[in-house]
């Protein structure tokens, strides 16, 4: 695939998508080589391994990791393969170990990944193998950042602050307790599950995409939120029903859609069945407010983290990685989240509602997930792949840096789509952690361009 | 919770040679066959009417664990944590209602099931089995999902049931525990009962 051919593909300016990206084996297998093994991917969160030894299956695009913690309490993330014959070491999905031994020819690997045990080493390979040079493969950057664990087998990328560049403000709101306290989350349960979509539809779903709102008017009919029960309808809390709704694009390709509550607001309180869980919801936006001052004006909702972790900053509250299989089947992780520290009853209302809004059961989510699978199967036919798919909703509409860094619509808007194809077109070129990082796009210091298009 | 979800101790009793038995487990069957007929055909107001309203009704999510670690380490546990659903009756008449506004794009238009319920096994009656009240019972069940064209997917797995016997609405499931044999859900959705 020349680079030329990309370009065709992604059309930004025009805001103009070829349905391969979605579709095509070929571009799947581009993706593999040249993005998944570079970026910052989320792996998990330290409180699936509090303890020396404890040990998490998760993946890294389509391989298998294994995130454990040694004895020494540092976490590493290895490639679940043996380097002697390639064999799954660890087909457990989480535990405890002292070791991991292979099951085909028993080499055990250390929880530092080092290779200790090797079957009759004296007769078999005295003097040629050395075991420090067949270790367990570890990721290239790790970095364990409020608890979440990210890595990347890139040596040089840049470090994960740099690479959230300003989506770091968004991100930390989904992480961050409550009352606005830094950190302190901990993950209450893992949905995983297979659906045949590309897993760019689903990332994109959370970049921002509020225009799919339709989607869920079933659910918005019958009222699932925290005050249904009391009869109120819709699908959520009310707490960002009297804030400016902002959506932002990130030069890294990040993409957001949070909201800034006026100075003077107050809580709005919308847990009408429970009133004592309004109560608490009431005090954190207080203490929040206390601790942060103007910066507890903004207030999260949803993102994509590029390329494929996204996040939801209220309720349902957690993170998503979205795992590609092949150009159209996607394995997702939904980590759900909770404070640590949150009373045991609040703990409860929230996993209750997490449950019925989220993952393949979730009333909510069943219909994002019909969508995701029916637009990459209708985008596959010879005639459908000679239409573009349409990213041309307010275009030109975002400014720069105002009031947050990046740039930032006060619509709804699909320039967050727009900026993630970009940077996603970048890594498939190959580019260097500069254009990756999209420090000389142009849109980030001239705006976006408007530039009328036909149908193509 | 646990006493009620917890059958370990009950899989292994073999009650079918005690008097009443036979009885019973055909009444079960009935009532198991009546369930499937009333969802595959979309009577979901009185297949509602099968639920207690004190109803549990779980699917926990499974991993892979060492052969000599307990359930909680492979089953996600009832009353704590994420499953791929815990429902309370409430919400499970939300999820009816769902499907009947029409516009639950996942089940719109409604997909084409057939429920195959199998092995049915009472594991527990009181105060006896002549005299049931309240049982405990064991089945597999088949669900076959075809949507549109060719999304198909097929449920397989087994339910741990608690029913109640009240004179004015037959028996109910107050609790049940739908196993699937899968720990990574091989399945875009799970909309349909299980
Ligand atoms: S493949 Fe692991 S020891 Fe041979
Ligand atoms: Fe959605």
């Amino acid at each position: 695939m020349e680079h030329s051919d990309l370009k065709t593909l992604v059309d930004a300016d025009h805001g103009m998508i070829s349905r391969e990206i979605f579709t095509s084996p070929a571009i799947y297998k581009r993706e593999l080589e040249s993005l998944f093994t570079r970026t910052w991917l989320f792996v998990g969160h330290e409180s699936l391994i509090p303890n020396p030894g404890d040990f998490y299956l998760s993946r890294m695009g389509e391989e298998s990791v294994i995130l454990c913690r040694d004895r020494t309490g540092e976490v590493h993330v290895f490639l679940n393969s043996c380097t002697h014959r390639g064999m799954k070491v660890c087909r457990y999905d989480k535990g405890n170990a002292k070791v991991f031994t292979c099951p085909y020819h028993a080499w055990s690997f250390a929880l530092d990944g080092s290779l200790q045990g090797v079957p009759h080493f004296d007769d078999l390979y005295d003097g040629v193998l050395d075991r420090d040079d067949w270790s367990l493969l570890e990721v290239d950057r790790m970095a364990v950042y409020k608890g979440t664990i990210w890595a990347s087998w890139d040596k040089d990328a840049p470090n994960f602050e740099t690479y959230l560049g300003d989506a770091k403000l968004h991100l930390d709101m989904t992480l961050d307790c409550r009352d606005g306290r830094s950190g302190g989350s901990e993950v209450i349960g893992v949905h995983r599950w297979k659906f045949p979509a590309n897993w760019k539809f689903a990332a994109e779903n959370f970049l921002g995409d509020s225009y799919h709102n339709h989607s869920h008017g079933s659910v918005d009919a019958i009222g699932i939120g925290p005050s249904a029960r009391s009869g109120v309808k819709g699908r959520r809390d009310d707490e960002m029903k009297a804030a400016q709704h902002i959506w932002i694009s990130f030069p890294e390709g990040h993409g957001v859609h949070s909201a800034m509550e006026h100075p003077d607001a107050e809580f709005i309180d919308s847990y009408l069945d429970q009133p004592e869980i309004g109560a608490y919801f009431r005090h954190c936006y207080e203490e929040r407010r206390r601790r942060l001052g103007d910066e507890a004006q903004l207030i999260p909702f949803t993102g994509t983290i590029f390329p494929n972790t996204s996040y939801h900053g209220r309720q349902p509250r957690g993170l998503c990685a979205w795992h590609p299989h092949s150009s159209g089947e996607t394995e997702g992780w939904r980590f759900f989240l909770v404070d640590t520290d949150a009373p045991t009853a609040v703990k409860d209302f929230l996993r209750h509602y997490y449950m019925r809004y989220s993952g393949p059961a979730g009333m909510t989510e069943q219909d994002d997930m019909e969508n995701w699978l029916y637009a990459s199967a209708a985008s596959k036919g010879t005639i459908a792949k000679r239409l573009k798919l349409n990213y041309q909703q307010s275009m030109g509409a975002a400014k720069l840096n105002d009031p947050l860094p990046g740039l930032v619509a006060t619509q709804m808007s699909e320039h967050m789509a727009r900026g993630y194809y970009t940077r996603w077109r970048d890594y498939l070129e190959g580019r260097d952690w500069d254009q990756l990082l999209g420090v000389d796009d142009p849109r980030f210091s001239d705006g976006e361009p408007v530039t009328k298009a036909g149908r193509a | 919770m646990s006493a009620v979800s917890d059958f370990s101790d009950l899989i292994g009793r073999n009650l079918a040679a005690q008097p009443g038995y036979a009885a019973l487990q055909s009444q079960l069957e009935a009532f198991y066959f009546l369930e499937a007929d009333l969802l595959d055909n979309r009577r979901y107001r009185a297949w509602l009417d099968l639920l207690a309203d004190d109803l549990t009704y779980y699917m926990p999510m499974r991993a892979n664990v060492p052969l000599a670690h307990d359930r909680s380490d492979e089953f996600t546990t009832v009353g704590e944590g994420i499953h791929w659903f815990e429902n309370d009756k409430w919400t499970v008449v939300k999820r009816v209602e769902q499907i009947e506004t029409g516009i639950h794009y996942a089940e719109e238009p409604l997909s084409r099931i057939t429920h195959m319920i199998s092995n049915v096994r009472i594991v527990d009656a009181k105060p006896d089995l002549e005299t049931a009240q309240q049982i405990a019972v064991t089945n597999r069940f088949l669900l076959y999902q075809n949507r549109i064209v060719d999304d198909t997917t097929t449920f397989v797995g087994r339910r741990h049931d608690r029913l109640r016997h009240n004179a004015g609405t037959g028996w109910q499931v107050h609790f049940r525990e739908v196993i699937i044999e899968q720990g990574i859900l091989q399945a875009k959705n799970i909309t349909n009962f299980l």
